[in-house]
């Protein structure tokens, strides 16, 4: 498929969900109602539910989504691993960690900022310890030490959530259970304003690296002789993916797939070029996550379902088939 | 490009004697230089320590003059083409995107390929022989198409020099040749090509000078009649070689003889039972 017309597709789909993830919902709106509040008017419960609830639900959805979904591209070419994703090194257990002490110790009553910065802070601390463990061996920071540091350090903050669980009454074990199967209903203007000042430039950032990372998808090796800088080009962009993710995580919590499934879809199409791979992960995952998260809404309302129950239960048969397409093609 | 190296020398953690003792070599711009020795004798870490990618315990490594650890990577890049021994593609994707490859030195980082880059790739797809392949997949192709692809990407970087690894050693003989050929060529244009092989003949054939490589150490070097001489080809590769003359070539000419149970490592084909 040629990338101009992925590109137009994806811009129109993620349109039509911004549209309907703002029209759609457990309380019924009409489209006219909608137009009414962007116009300025609406009625008062209208305009709340439009302009607090559901807007700022779907542009965090965009962003959590989008950019998920080029993190998880970024980490699959600088670990040359298919089957890498955002969370590869460590950082929802981290950031799960810093959740769920707050649920247990009831801090999260002391405002709505606690809970989401105490889980950035529990992935910070994840970054922290996989990038010591991969640089402390000497000058090069060796991937294959990193994927191992993040599976070590993924594994003891699993022991933790374990501990604090088990010492937990039952309801702080249901919210920690729904905060870690991820969900955007926190959503407020000031979670997509934080969101927003890191991710967009993090993913322009990312965008001035494609041409590096085609080349370290290859190899580091043939990448040094084509340019690249490579001891530069691995730390800047695995740091910045994993802060985009930290940021993620941080106001949805820990949702799956879109980072594994997405790139790998967007490849599939257009080729494993990152100058084009890199923007329609983030149309495609943005789009995506805002759909999600409205079936999440809508199929058992008004109860609703963990988003990360969606997401997976749409990448677990992708994932399958594409995994089946790889191996029938080789 | 001129490339030289004083007392390069390259140990790894743990090994018991260094991968590189004291090697010296200059070669000069236009000169077809191969670099030979046995398995494990140093040749793939001799060309990545001039490449300035492998840490020197001492010793120094310049291109024109200049330190290789004072190239900027991107600088680099742009005057030297490099095959390594092997790469492993993760991902798909078609070979004239794959030899596209090669232009990335020259294109800044926000602007796009021109015209000139698209020639400079069609010109390295012709060379190799792969026009046909471009629109293929990479992770389809044989290993003989997949080297040639390979060495395209090194000749699309338009580079002053050429640093190749063991390039023809999946290649079919009228590829292989085709290959020597184009390096010929391109070192008569006044290209430097470094060249690692295991085909002494073929080295014989093509080469202005050698080095002939025997655990770190540089064995012999010079021209190639210098170099292919019976006893020290016998006495680094531990096996016994008949050398003779190439009748059309004046070359050279190796052939490896059976070794029969009393010859030992040292002893040239001349103190064998005739």
């Amino acid at each position: 498929m040629n990338r101009w017309s992925l590109a137009i597709g994806l811009t129109v789909v993620l349109a039509v969900s911004l549209v309907v993830g703002v029209r759609f919902g457990s309380v019924p709106l009409s489209t006219n109602d909608v137009f009414a509040v962007l116009r300025g008017g609406g009625d008062p419960t209208a305009r709340d539910i439009v302009l607090r609830l559901r807007m700022p639900r779907v542009l965090l959805g965009v962003l959590v989504g989008g950019g998920l979904a080029m993190a998880g591209a970024t980490f699959q070419a600088l670990l040359r691993n298919p089957l890498a994703e955002p969370y590869i090194l460590g950082i929802s257990g981290g950031a799960s960690v810093g959740a769920v002490l707050v649920l247990a110790f009831g801090w999260a009553a002391s405002g709505s900022w606690v809970l989401p910065l105490a889980a950035f802070a529990g992935a910070i601390l994840a970054i922290a310890m996989v990038f010591g463990v991969a640089t402390a061996t000497g000058r090069a920071m060796d991937v294959r030490v990193l994927l191992l540091a993040g599976v070590v350090v993924a594994a003891f903050f699993s022991a933790c959530i374990t501990l604090i669980l088990s010492l937990s009454t039952a309801r702080t074990v249901q919210s920690a259970v729904l905060w870690i199967m991820g969900s955007l209903a926190a959503a407020d203007w000031g979670a997509v304003t934080l969101t927003a000042a890191y991710t967009v430039p993090a993913a322009l950032l990312l965008i001035a690296f494609a041409r590096p990372l085609n080349l370290m998808a290859i190899g580091e090796e043939t990448a040094a002789y084509l340019g690249t800088d490579v001891e530069r080009v691995k730390r800047a962009a695995l740091l910045v993916a994993a802060l985009i993710t930290a940021s993620g995580v941080a106001v949805a919590g820990v949702i799956g797939f879109v980072g594994l499934v997405v790139p790998h879809a967007v490849r599939l199409l257009i080729g494993p070029d990152h100058r084009a791979l890199l923007p329609l992960s983030f149309l495609a995952g943005g789009a995506f996550l805002t759909l999600a998260d409205l079936v999440a809404r809508l199929a058992l309302a008004p109860t609703e379902i963990p988003i990360g129950v969606i997401t997976a239960f749409v990448g677990v048969p992708f994932f399958l088939a594409l995994l089946r397409r790889s191996l029938t093609s080789a | 490009m001129r490339i030289t190296a004083e007392d390069l020398t390259v140990r790894y953690p743990g090994a018991s004697r260094p991968a590189l003792d004291a090697v010296s070599l200059d070669v000069p711009a236009g000169c077809l230089f191969s670099v030979l020795g046995p398995n494990g004798s140093g040749k793939s870490s001799l060309v990545r320590a001039l490449l300035g990618v492998l840490p020197l315990a001492s010793g120094v490594a310049r291109l024109e003059g200049r330190r290789v650890d004072e190239w900027k990577r991107v600088e680099l890049a742009r005057s030297v083409g490099v095959v390594s021994q092997s790469e492993s593609i993760a991902f798909p994707l078609t070979v004239s995107d794959f030899v596209g490859m090669g232009r990335y030195p020259h294109v800044g980082p926000l602007s796009v390929e021109t015209e000139k880059d698209r020639a400079a790739v069609r010109a390295a797809l012709a060379a190799c022989d792969i026009e046909p392949l471009a629109l293929r997949n990479v992770t389809t192709l044989s290993g003989g198409e997949f080297q040639r692809a390979r060495i395209a990407r090194a000749l699309a970087q338009e580079p002053s020099a050429l640093v190749l690894d063991e390039p023809t050693s999946s290649l079919d003989i009228r590829h292989q040749m085709a290959i020597l050929e184009l390096l010929r060529r391109s070192a008569d244009d006044g290209m430097t090509v470094l060249l690692v092989t295991h085909s002494l003949d073929l080295a014989a054939q093509f080469s202005d000078r050698m080095l002939l490589l025997a655990e770190g150490r540089v064995a012999q070097q010079g021209t190639p009649s210098e170099v292919l001489r019976e006893e020290v080809l016998s006495d680094v590769y531990g096996w016994p070689l008949s050398v003779s003359t190439d009748p059309d070539s004046g070359a050279p000419r190796v052939a490896p003889v059976r070794r029969p149970p009393s010859w030992v490592p040292g002893s040239s084909r001349r103190d064998l039972p005739q």
